[in-house]
């Protein structure tokens, strides 16, 4: 056999840490918010590279304040001098807008800069976008649910379920408290969490199941413990090749790809985290035994 | 499930080489490969300019209701019905009024299936082409839901086409030019970085009218006033139309001979050169105002009959507005004003930047991978990373074959991938594993490993599977090329884990049948 870690013993201890994450993230979400990108919440972003070493921050803002943008907002991205300008732009109809700021910046900064990027969203299509992410992260929990109902029994689905939403919303309220900007490959990035965290899920179910029509004398409590651990060097396994590629696309793939990689580290970490100590748990709590595999049998 | 048939290896093999075969053709640059079709680099790689465009249909749905009342007039006068009052309100109702006496015979023919010449009825919906309620002796009609579609739909299709000459005229290389839904548009113009030129373009519904302006109120057709498009002036103008772009079939800029001014000088069809001529013969001394959109561009006194069939317009042009304005008058006018709802830019510089920056992550994501692999599996972990390059390859392969679009999401989903595809093969080995110790024979033991990890293999990627449809479907843009290398990854995933690996692991096995501790 191979050597077992008590997983189970802290069942109680992780189930208490999580519902209090979850309870935080959940408070965060509601009374912080979400820090929504052009992409959802509309307005305008020009990524520009300023050539030119003694421009600041504050030059382009000064600049960009005698134009009447409203609220703009200039930071810094990624570690050559590279700004990102953010807006909400309210007139949309003047198509020349864009090339009226780069004159504006000119006049102030010189001709030292180039505009990288330019992304434009108009009110309707963010509303939109914003409808069409929450219906996709909605359908493709409805989805796992079905699926692993037909797959496995109710009390299975119900775990595998739990599990995700747990995922889904930490790494949410992560993205809450540290302000990280919501856009769409985090939506993206929360599908994909879901599908890995399930993939897990289903690995360590997988082996619960054939445990139960092996063992008629072990208690699911001992059993989910046993299957952990029989399953446990491919946990890691998995979740360390995938950890190395997103790690490497966080720290290689650019700018762009940051908030997405991420997420994604995030949600994987916390996928691996919640197949054993949430999934699991809740097979216990439903007190799942031979029965409930057998009856499946049968039909 | 470790024996492999002739015939089956050689399928394997055929199969794989040639996907390796299609993904190499991408690297190398000769016009007579057998198969040269490449992967299509996404807007945020290449560089270019997306364009959502949003066509305002109120200005042609409220034209159409103009349009049917003398439709209705004459069709209810020749069965004796009076209709009185017509209003056109909100932009979308039509309104008017009957006798008492009348209201159930107007009802009726309003209702009929058959041959309704005011009211279609479209079969294929099931639906009429107008709406209506009755309150007292007032009908209040208004489009139906399809009697709109069908008024987008045309307005959609016609509003494409003006688009496209007009993007074509400006020769952007390769535009795409899109549908979306029933009155949007995509633009997409790989390669601009500053579409300012073509939003100006499109944001012009390019209306162009010649008519008279008036002194006093001479007029019986009806007149209204515009104002100059330099502001400095307001004039009455007619509303009778002497003559509409749709008479142009060509324009030109041209510099004026005498006052070395820009110009646009343009040529009529039959129809056109024959009204301007008689214009212009009868109205000598009067000014004729040459309107675009809404404002005029100019007024000049008619001097001389007009009968070549050809003119000029004047009117403080720069060369490059006069060329705007004459690509603007040959492409035609859009049926309705169009809105930018969305624009995404992306500069040459930074698509190759990222382009390079998803190449160096792919590489190092790649090379973790596969060492990580070797270290804790030796031959079989070497088993795995070939199969993993393969997989790669069969990836881009198929991404290529069926010209599948690549965007930074969509390299994303490829290193991902690398990451995620070595769990099949990592479920198997452990599995193979466990058999090994309670089972001596290295062929039995590999045969239940695989045998036995089979449902959680494919159940684990088909989760991720309907993840990744879900995005297709309703993710937009570079996410949906996320999704697409996410999914198609999945396929290749479980071909190479169960062909490429399981032959190679199968060759592996059958020499090493007796050795201990194997893998």
């Amino acid at each position: 056999m191979i050597k077992k870690l008590a997983f189970n013993r802290f069942y109680k201890l992780f189930n208490f840490i999580s519902l209090s994450l979850i309870l935080i993230s959940i408070i965060l979400l509601l009374f912080k918010g979400l820090n929504f990108g052009v992409d959802f919440k509309g307005g305008t972003l020009i990524e520009i590279r300023v050539k030119d070493k003694t421009v600041t921050i504050t030059n382009i803002r000064d600049s960009l304040n005698q134009i009447n943008l409203g609220d703009v907002s200039v930071k810094k991205f990624g570690k050559e001098d590279d700004y990102l300008i953010k807006f909400e732009k309210k007139d949309f109809n003047n198509p020349n807008f864009i090339s009226e700021i780069k004159s504006k910046l000119t006049s102030s900064l010189g001709n030292t800069f180039e505009f990288r990027r330019v992304e434009n969203v108009g009110p309707k299509v963010s509303s939109e976008l914003l409808r069409s992410g929450i219906i996709a992260i909605c359908l493709s929990l409805a989805a796992m649910l079905i699926y692993i109902w037909i797959r496995f029994e109710w009390q299975f689905s119900l775990g595998a379920i739990v599990a995700l939403f747990h995922d889904v919303i930490i790494t949410l309220g992560i993205f809450s408290l540290f302000g990280l900007e919501i856009n769409l490959s985090i939506v993206a990035a929360v599908l994909t969490i879901v599908g890995y965290s399930m993939n897990d899920t289903v690995v360590i179910f997988d082996r619960v199941r054939e445990n139960l029509r092996k063992y008629s004398d072990i208690n699911i409590f001992e059993l989910t413990n046993i299957s952990i651990n029989e399953t446990l060097s491919r946990t890691i396994i998995t979740s360390t090749t995938t950890l190395l590629a997103l790690f490497s696309i966080f720290f290689f793939g650019g700018e762009i790809l940051k908030g997405f990689s991420l997420a994604m580290i995030l949600g994987v970490f916390f996928g691996t985290y919640s197949s054993i100590y949430i999934a699991n748990p809740i097979l216990v709590f439903l007190k799942v035994s031979q029965k409930t595999i057998l009856k499946e049998d049968k039909d | 499930m470790l024996y492999f048939s002739k015939i089956r290896i050689f399928l394997i093999t055929t199969f794989t080489l040639i996907f390796v075969y299609i993904f190499l053709s991408n690297f190398i640059k000769s016009d007579d490969l057998i198969f040269n079709k490449k992967i299509t680099l996404g807007l945020d790689l290449q560089g270019g300019s997306y364009l959502l465009l949003e066509i305002d249909n109120s200005p042609v749905i409220t034209q159409k209701l103009q349009n049917t009342i003398p439709v209705f007039k004459k069709y209810f006068k020749e069965r004796k019905i009076n209709l009185r009052n017509f209003k056109i309100i909100e932009d979308k109702f039509l309104i008017f009024e009957v006798k008492d006496s009348q209201i159930s015979e107007v009802k009726q023919i309003l209702e009929e299936k058959e041959n309704n010449i005011v009211n279609n009825y479209y079969p294929k919906f099931k639906s009429h082409e107008f709406d209506f309620v009755v309150e007292n002796n007032l009908f209040k009609l208004n489009f139906s839901k399809y009697g709109l579609v069908e008024i987008k739909d045309a307005s959609q299709s016609q509003a494409l086409e003006t688009i496209r000459r007009r993007v074509d005229e400006v020769g952007t290389n390769e535009p795409n030019i899109l549908k979306r839904g029933n009155d949007r548009i995509v633009v997409e113009l790989p390669g601009l970085d500053d579409p300012t030129r073509v939003k100006n373009l499109l944001g012009k519904t390019a209306n162009l009218t010649f008519r008279f302006i008036i002194q006093g109120s001479e007029e019986t057709f009806g007149s209204e006033k515009l104002i100059f498009e330099d502001g400095s002036e307001e004039a009455i103008v007619s509303k009778r139309i002497i003559l509409s772009g749709d008479n142009l079939i060509d324009a030109n800029p041209s510099v004026d001979s005498q006052s070395s001014e820009t110009v646009v000088n343009f040529s009529l069809d039959r129809v056109g050169a024959k009204r301007f001529g008689k214009a212009t013969t009868t109205g000598i001394g009067k000014r004729l105002a040459i309107v675009l959109d809404g404002k005029i561009i100019s007024a000049p006194v008619i001097r001389d009959a007009i009968v070549s069939g050809s003119g000029q317009i004047s009117g403080d042009f720069t060369f490059q507005s006069a060329t705007d304005l004459a690509l603007l008058l040959r492409s035609g006018a859009l049926p309705a004003p169009l809105k930018i709802i969305e624009e995404r830019t992306v500069g040459p510089d930074l698509g190759q930047d990222s382009i390079n920056a998803g190449i160096i992550a792919l590489a190092i994501g790649f090379l973790l991978v596969i060492c990580f692999m070797i270290i804790k599996y030796r031959i079989f972990g070497l088993i795995a990373n070939i199969t993993l390059i393969l997989n790669l390859f069969l990836l881009v392969g198929i991404l290529t074959l069926f010209e599948a679009t690549l965007t930074l999401p969509g390299i994303a989903g490829i290193i991902l991938t690398v990451g995620m595809a070595v769990d099949a093969n990592v479920l198997i080995f452990e599995r193979i594993k466990e058999e090994i110790l309670g089972e001596k024979n290295n062929l039995i033991a590999f045969d239940s490993g695989y045998e036995k990890s089979k449902t959680a293999v494919i159940d684990a990627n088909i989760t991720t599977l309907l993840a990744a449809i879900i995005l297709f479907f309703m993710g937009s843009g570079p996410v949906k090329g996320f999704s697409v290398t996410l999914g198609v990854g999945i396929f290749t995933t479980l071909f190479s884990v169960y062909f490429i690996a399981r032959l190679l692991t199968s060759l592996y096995v059958t020499k090493n049948k007796n050795k201990e501790s194997i893998i």
